[in-house]
């Protein structure tokens, strides 16, 4: 039993590392934060971290398959984009038309109303997976390179999400925004379910913040299942030994999509969430270009291997929101705003330079090349 | 590289194909500016050399790149090295302006070289990490704000000025053109390179020194993009923030669709400079069709792909 | 199978094969190589597709396009390329075609179970099944393949050189695993180089030579040397070039004391200028450690080496080379060529310093140099600019050798430089061994076959455990020695040399 734990430790190195420094790291904050350890306080941090820890499970999948993935940044604005079209809200729907080249369509009316909404962060959603799967098409019937592949689509994404949204601006439903928002009580109170959150055996869950609640919630029903899939075994054996995966049989192309797919999935959800934090829609190209390169740190910082094979999507959220609690330190710490961007990047430096002691031990140099 | 056949090689395959495309590019924005506008500028010496112009800089960063992708690595720190070299070179100003900004990208070339061949931290976020701090100290430095100082007139006759009625900065380009062409063709340097990028076990195997050719790429790589910058502040007259964030992804793509290998060990600098002139007249199409940004991304996006399947795929893996 | 035929790029691979095996039976499959075992195997696993002929299993006509189409009709393929994930763990790569399922999801737990139940099955109870792969040392990674095929529970079994990495107490193991197999009528097909343990397993043997099917016979029928004969289709005689004799030699290559880490042990050995000294003993004792060490390839190695009365300290493979030491590496394939690239640059490149002219690559001395080092070592190729991933293994192993040569080496370092190659090659790169030699250099030559040693060296330096243990050269350099050296006993107490334990 024991040896069985030490087994599972030693593998899992990288993530238990990422865990420990993000606890720290954490405890450190709310200590220092004059209202710390506070509903209020979660409750906006996990607004900030909830759509770069998404980011970060979308990259991670394709990492394991020793690709990578530089347009998830995109398609999460273009589904924010999208949904600044979609979750308006207004009673009588959303009248939809198209104008391009020149043309006017006139596509019907998008329903309002509750039924909409739910309709509407559905269609977002999809339109991530749609984006994802569209990566994975290209890369395995194209077999053109992950890394190339996704920077052009990303740029396919980036258009699109400009020619919905030329300027920042749509609505999103208030309701929505406020509920998914703040914590789980003011969740239920704006849907009014659970006696408008008063029920007894819901309160002492009722300061949960709703995204950490979303959070835990896809990790738990879409990437443990995954993990645990047969598709899902197949893009570690993709990501190990490629020509081994074949020799055993393993759906090779299928796994592939599915993983692009996947990341898609993820990166939609972040993007709808973006869109109803801020309760609108902006094609902003240099933010979807920073959440790109995050959600790389993210992934590594989380102890995945860009080499692929070993990770997890899990140590990824660790990584982001190690990201995020080293950027609210700073502002906790008031270290002065104009030195914060050189401590961030000297800090993911570090982190990532800490690999390197192990290459200093290495005996045999030939190891170092694999 | 020797190669006896005459048959087109798999390296020339995709230089004469994006050559074609170059072509198609012309003709397809000359047919629209006659139908619109009755004229035809696509066609002007002029225009090119003006676009050319334009299009130097990137072809500077370009040619650092193919560099560093040859030894399969790649360089994210472009971006903040082009900006922070500008910005050195307009802080500091006078005769030590140009040198100061070089003195820029050495400097982050050796740091990236040392992180990635000494400590083997993976190119990929290594140079993230260089780019962000590189993007920090400037935010420090400048306290946020474009820096005021003007470009020394050295750097702006090499950016704007001309001789003979060709622009400098495209001799510049030349320059480093040739200086590229000639170390991977004609030197050992090159050889190694190609080596490296191909199995760098067995380069290491024969004797050579993969980690000070790794060093000495990556110090190429930023050496370019920081003369990017010097030459991009001396066009504008001045630096600004994040001016450098426009020439990652293009570099990348002008390096790939000239048919080098994005996994490192093949592809010739012809298809480099074929891959940037394309993008640049894609782009001047583009602009003269007044298309919105939108449009131009999604081209953008649709143009490397077609590029790549026309160029034949990978190899499937069956063992 | 019968009629079988395949082509590869221009290379026939196998012509018109018949070849049939029955349950119960192991079947030795014998033949050097590009003899065509490897393809036949190939085709029966459903890896590639004969281009004429056909097959029948069990009375039915089959045709497996993929592995798995293979896998499901019984066929099981243990390959000497593992196919194992190395990032997984074992119990994961045991069942990784048809994992054990719950609710639609891998069920760890029962998966675990069936690894460690066939893991029992073949004595490897130590193996945790949640270790991965990555970390087991390679001869328990061996016997999870072997773990692995046993799951899939074969109606045929093919081993291709299995045992290669194993320990002999895993050879037995197997030995047991594959008398129970007969036994349950299952039929085996075995493919080994290793003549004692086809003739200690084998019921019946055939034998491939240039593509085509030579022969099929009982144990028993044919003596060793029958085999060998049709193997390579010639007499065998003089098949090594003579030694001179015994001199005493100016010693090139002097270590003194040499150690590193655990595995290598205060080695002490002289080389003298037109020496073959060869390194023996059992697998893993050291011996590559030793090159490596010498070549600049390890960290931390203390001690005295000394070229020629200089001493030399190799920090890299760039040190060794211009203390004139060279290196033909144990896979030719990642670590002596660059495959895609071609074979002039294979060859020139680690000679480039001496083909410049200033700053450049004079094309004109390189030419004239890739000429020379073609001929002289007679490298069959199409045209200096073809990729060296077009040539044959012989051949590839040839343009490692001859890059080295064109640096001039005084000392040469091979390491088991003619495993995988071809009976013409190998006898070849005997006579230039001794070319060499003869011209003034010093050559370390490590091997795995005894035949080898003794044939080629003037001495032999017996390793056991990271330590010389003893010297032969002359009349004591006979097989009984180096065995009996490379298991540490005393010669009078030796075993028979042709049991089972004589594992090189």
């Amino acid at each position: 039993m024991l040896d069985d734990l030490a087994i599972r430790v030693r593998q899992n190195i990288g993530l238990a590392t990422a865990v420990v420094l993000f606890c720290a790291l954490y405890l450190v904050y709310n200590l220092a934060h004059p209202r710390g350890f506070s509903s209020a306080v979660l409750v906006q941090n996990s607004d900030e971290i909830f759509a770069l820890a998404m980011l970060a499970m979308a990259q991670t999948v394709p990492v394991l398959m020793s690709g990578l993935d530089l347009s998830v940044g995109a398609v999460m604005t273009m589904v924010g984009c999208f949904a600044s079209y979609l979750l308006t809200g207004t009673a009588g729907g959303t009248p939809i038309h198209l104008e391009i080249f020149g043309l006017h369509l006139n596509l019907g009316t998008f329903p309002g109303g509750i039924e909409g909404i739910l309709l509407g962060m559905a269609v977002c959603v999809a339109i991530g997976t749609l984006a994802g799967f569209i990566n994975g098409c290209i890369v395995v019937y194209g077999r053109i390179q992950p890394i190339i592949a996704t920077l052009a689509t990303g740029a396919v994404y980036v258009g699109i999400a400009l020619f919905l949204r030329p300027t920042p601006g749509g609505k999103i439903d208030d309701d929505l925004n406020w509920a998914m928002t703040n914590s789980l009580g003011d969740f239920a109170s704006t849907v009014h379910i659970f006696n408008d959150g008063a029920a007894p055996w819901f309160a002492p869950l009722a300061w949960i913040p709703v995204p950490f609640a979303l959070l835990v919630l896809i990790a738990l029903l879409v990437w443990v299942p995954f993990r645990r899939s047969v598709l899902g075994r197949s893009v570690y054996a993709v990501g190990s030994a490629e020509g081994a995966a074949y020799m055993s049989g393993l759906p090779i192309e299928r796994a592939k999509i599915a993983a692009f797919a996947l990341g898609g999935f993820f990166a939609g959800c972040g993007g709808l969430f973006l869109a109803i934090q801020t309760s609108s829609g902006n094609a902003d190209i240099p933010q979807a270009g920073a959440y790109t390169l995050n959600s790389i740190a993210s992934v590594v910082i989380g102890g995945t291997s860009l080499l692929g094979g070993s990770g997890s999507a899990i140590g990824s959220i660790f990584g982001a929101m190690i990201l995020r609690v080293i950027s609210f330190l700073f502002r906790i710490f008031d270290i002065a705003p104009l030195l914060q961007p050189l401590f961030e990047g000297l800090i993911l430096l570090a982190a990532v330079s800490i690999g390197a002691l192990g290459v200093l031990r290495v005996k045999n140099t030939l190891e170092l090349f694999r | 590289m020797t190669t006896a056949s005459l048959r087109l090689s798999r390296d020339d395959r995709p230089i004469l194909i994006a050559a074609l495309f170059v072509l198609v590019i012309l003709v397809a924005g000359t047919v629209y500016t006659v139908s619109r506008f009755g004229s035809a500028p696509l066609l002007s010496p002029n225009y090119l050399l003006q676009q050319l112009q334009v299009g130097s800089f990137l072809g500077i960063v370009s040619a650092g790149m193919m560099i560093v992708i040859l030894i399969a690595q790649i360089d994210l720190s472009v971006p903040w090295t082009l900006a922070a070299a500008a910005m050195m070179a307009t802080s500091v100003g006078g005769p030590l302006a140009i040198p100061v900004g070089l003195g820029v990208g050495l400097l982050v070339g050796l740091v990236n070289g040392i992180g990635v061949a000494y400590l083997r931290v993976p190119s990929m976020i290594f140079t993230l990490g260089m780019n962000a701090v590189m993007g920090g100290l400037m935010v420090a430095h400048t306290g946020g704000y474009a820096p005021q100082t003007a470009a020394t007139a050295l750097m702006q006759t090499l950016a704007s000025g001309r001789t003979l009625g060709i622009p400098n900065a495209l001799f510049v380009w030349a320059a480093v053109s040739a200086l590229v062409a000639v170390i991977l063709r004609r030197t050992p340097l090159g050889r190694y390179i190609y080596a490296i990028g191909n199995k760098e076990a067995a380069a290491y195997l024969a004797g050579v020194d993969t980690r000070r050719v790794t060093v000495i790429c990556f110090v190429l790589c930023a050496l370019a993009a920081s003369l990017a910058g010097v030459l991009l502040a001396g066009y504008s007259t001045k630096a600004y923030q994040g001016m450098g964030d426009a020439y990652l992804l293009p570099s990348i793509a002008a390096v790939v669709i000239g048919g080098t290998n994005i996994l490192g060990g093949r592809g010739r600098y012809l298809g480099t400079l074929i891959g940037v002139v394309l993008i640049v007249l894609l782009n001047s199409v583009l602009s003269i069709m007044d298309m919105p940004e939108a449009g131009r991304q999604v081209i953008y996006g649709l143009v490397i792909i077609l590029m790549l399947l026309v160029y034949g795929r990978g190899e499937r893996v069956t063992s | 199978m019968s009629g079988i035929s395949k082509r590869y790029a221009g290379v026939r691979a196998l012509e018109g094969v018949d070849f049939a095996c029955e349950r119960g039976n192991i079947h030795a499959v014998l033949g050097e190589n590009g003899a065509g075992k490897s393809t036949l195997i190939k085709i029966i696993a459903g890896v590639v597709q004969p281009d004429t002929g056909g097959m029948r299993l069990g009375g039915s006509d089959v045709r497996f396009a993929t592995p798995s189409a293979a896998n499901a009709a019984g066929v099981v393929c243990v390959f000497q390329e593992l196919s194992l994930l190395p990032d997984l763990s074992v119990a994961d790569n045991i069942s990784i075609a048809s994992p054990p399922r719950r609710f639609g999801l891998i069920d760890a737990r029962a998966q675990r179970r069936r690894a460690e139940a066939l893991l029992a099955g073949i004595g490897c109870e130590d193996v945790n099944p949640l270790m991965r792969v990555r970390d087991l040392p390679l001869s328990r990674r061996q016997m999870v393949e072997i773990a692995k095929a046993l799951g899939q529970r074969p109606q045929l079994l093919i081993l291709d050189e299995a045992t290669s990495a194993l320990t002999s107490a895993d050879v037995e193991k197997i030995y047991a695993v594959l008398a129970r197999l007969k036994a349950e009528g299952v039929a085996i097909l075995y493919i080994s180089h290793r003549m004692h343990e086809v003739e200690a397993l084998a019921d019946r043997a055939s034998v491939f030579r240039n593509g085509r099917h030579v022969e099929t016979f009982d144990k028993g029928v044919r003596s060793t040397a029958d085999i060998v004969q049709l193997m390579i289709g010639r007499d065998i005689a003089a098949q090594y070039p003579p030694k001179p004799a015994p001199r005493s030699a100016k010693p090139v290559l002097t270590l003194e004391n040499l150690s590193w880490e655990k595995r290598l042990e205060r080695i002490s050995l002289r080389v003298g200028a037109g020496e073959i000294v060869g390194l023996g003993g059992l697998d893993g004792q050291g011996q590559k450690s030793l090159l490596l060490a010498l070549f600049g390839v390890l960290r931390g190695v203390t001690g005295r080496v000394t070229v020629e009365d200089r001493e030399v300290r190799p920090g890299s493979p760039a040190a060794a080379k211009s203390a004139g030491i060279a290196l033909v590496p144990e896979d030719r394939k990642t670590e002596g060529l660059m495959l895609p690239m071609s074979i002039s640059d294979n060859l020139a490149i680690a000679s480039l310093d001496a083909i410049s002219t200033g700053p450049f690559v004079d094309r004109a001395k390189e030419r004239a140099a890739v000429e020379r080092g073609i001929a002289r070592l007679q490298i069959k190729i199409g045209a200096p600019g073809d990729a060296v991933s077009t040539l044959s293994g012989g051949n590839q192993q040839k343009v490692v050798l001859a890059k080295w040569l064109m640096t001039g080496p005084r000392i040469i370092l091979l390491n088991d430089p003619t495993r995988g190659i071809d009976v013409g090659t190998k006898q070849e790169l005997y006579r230039l061994m001794r070319e060499l030699a003869d011209q003034g250099a010093a050559i370390l030559f490590y091997s795995t076959d005894y035949d080898e040693l003794i044939g080629c060296c003037d001495r032999v330096a017996i390793m056991y455990d990271g330590r010389i243990v003893r010297e032969l050269e002359g009349a004591e350099l006979t097989e009984t020695n180096i065995i009996a050296s490379a298991l540490n006993i005393d010669a009078a107490t030796a075993p028979h040399a042709a049991s089972g334990s004589a594992h090189a």
